[in-house]
């Protein structure tokens, strides 16, 4: 059990992801053409959900599976890593229409030119940490 | 019940499961986040002996990995058991913008003209694809997480620095859908 709930974790995710069609890049499209509501609505309620199971953890102080306090933990305050870094992901998300999870899913879906995305994903991390010391954090 | 499921699923479930998922892993005592994935696997191919950035213990994301895996189990599982053959509902209207740039709406989840093993044999599309994974694996790790750990994790934790990646989230979907991809395609 100690591995095998976070393989069913990630089947759900795999599952809930392309029933939810957020893995589709003509979803994607849909959405930075500002189309449908679809993808602002799954997102927009995962957000109010998810702000609201927060705070209700943090109030009751919840505790995770081995009895230990869950912690969170903030991002480091800076701007310009998250708006250089974001607009460049922005840029291969459009085009792929996959963000890294969803790369994933697809695959297993069957779509072979996933494949290519991950690589060029892995090549573009690769890259990141070759040049980091080099960009504006 | 199961032609029920069969269904696209509407955007306020699926949204709430997510959530779900994403306390699920904060009872496991870990937390939602997809593109640390791509940081591990290239340390496990002994990108740290190199570069200082992949030399850590990647053993503690393990169970990250078993995710990932699991999520490609999960795609393989809706695609091939848990769908009906009908056509996806996108709007008219992108349909109509994405025909003028000569790509045919396919019904599928994703255009069969982009992604399938038959389109790899175009070198444009490769370099498309190639580009396209570069960008957002440099850009999510460059920006300290990808959708799920910012626009996820981090906005429900009402992140300030998440909230300004969303937004360059969209910035740079923007200057792609409609300055770059008109070009491309």
């Amino acid at each position: 059990m100690k591995f095998i709930k976070y393989i069913l974790a990630g089947t759900l995710f795999g599952i809930i992801m392309t029933k939810s069609e957020a893995v589709s890049w003509y979803r994607i499209q849909e959405m930075f053409r500002f189309q449908s509501f679809h993808m602002f609505g799954i997102i927009g309620t995962a957000v109010v959900l998810g702000i609201i199971a927060i705070a209700l953890i943090k109030k009751f102080k919840a505790k995770d599976l081995d009895g230990n306090p869950i912690i969170f933990h903030n991002k480091d305050k800076a701007y310009r890593k998250y708006l250089f870094g974001g607009t460049i992901f922005g840029l291969g998300w459009a085009l792929t229409g996959a963000c890294p999870g969803p790369m994933f899913v697809n695959l297993g879906s069957g779509y072979a030119g996933m494949a290519v995305v991950i690589l060029g994903a892995l090549l573009g991390t690769y890259l990141y940490g070759v040049i980091r010391d080099k960009l504006p954090h | 019940m199961i032609d029920y499921i069969k269904q696209p699923w509407p955007w306020y479930f699926s949204g709430s499961m997510i959530v779900v998922i994403m306390l699920l892993l904060l009872f496991f005592g870990k937390s939602f986040g997809f593109s640390s994935n791509l940081r591990t696997i290239c340390s496990i191919t002994g990108a740290g002996k190199k570069v200082k950035f992949f030399d850590f213990k990647w053993r503690d994301q393990v169970w990250n990995l078993l995710f990932l895996l699991g999520s490609i189990l999960g795609g393989f599982i809706a695609t091939n058991y848990l769908s009906d053959d009908k056509p996806l509902q996108l709007s008219a209207a992108t349909i109509a913008d994405l025909n003028q740039m000569n790509i045919k709406f396919d019904g599928k989840l994703n255009p069969d003209s982009l992604f399938s093993l038959e389109a790899m044999k175009d070198v444009k599309t490769l370099a498309v694809l190639l580009i396209g994974g570069l960008l957002v694996g440099f850009g999510s790790r460059y920006a300290g997480g990808c959708t799920s750990g910012h626009a996820i994790s981090g906005l429900s934790n009402l992140q300030l620095p998440s909230l300004i990646a969303v937004i360059a989230f969209f910035i740079g979907g923007l200057i792609m859908t409609f300055l770059i991809m008109p070009f491309i395609f």
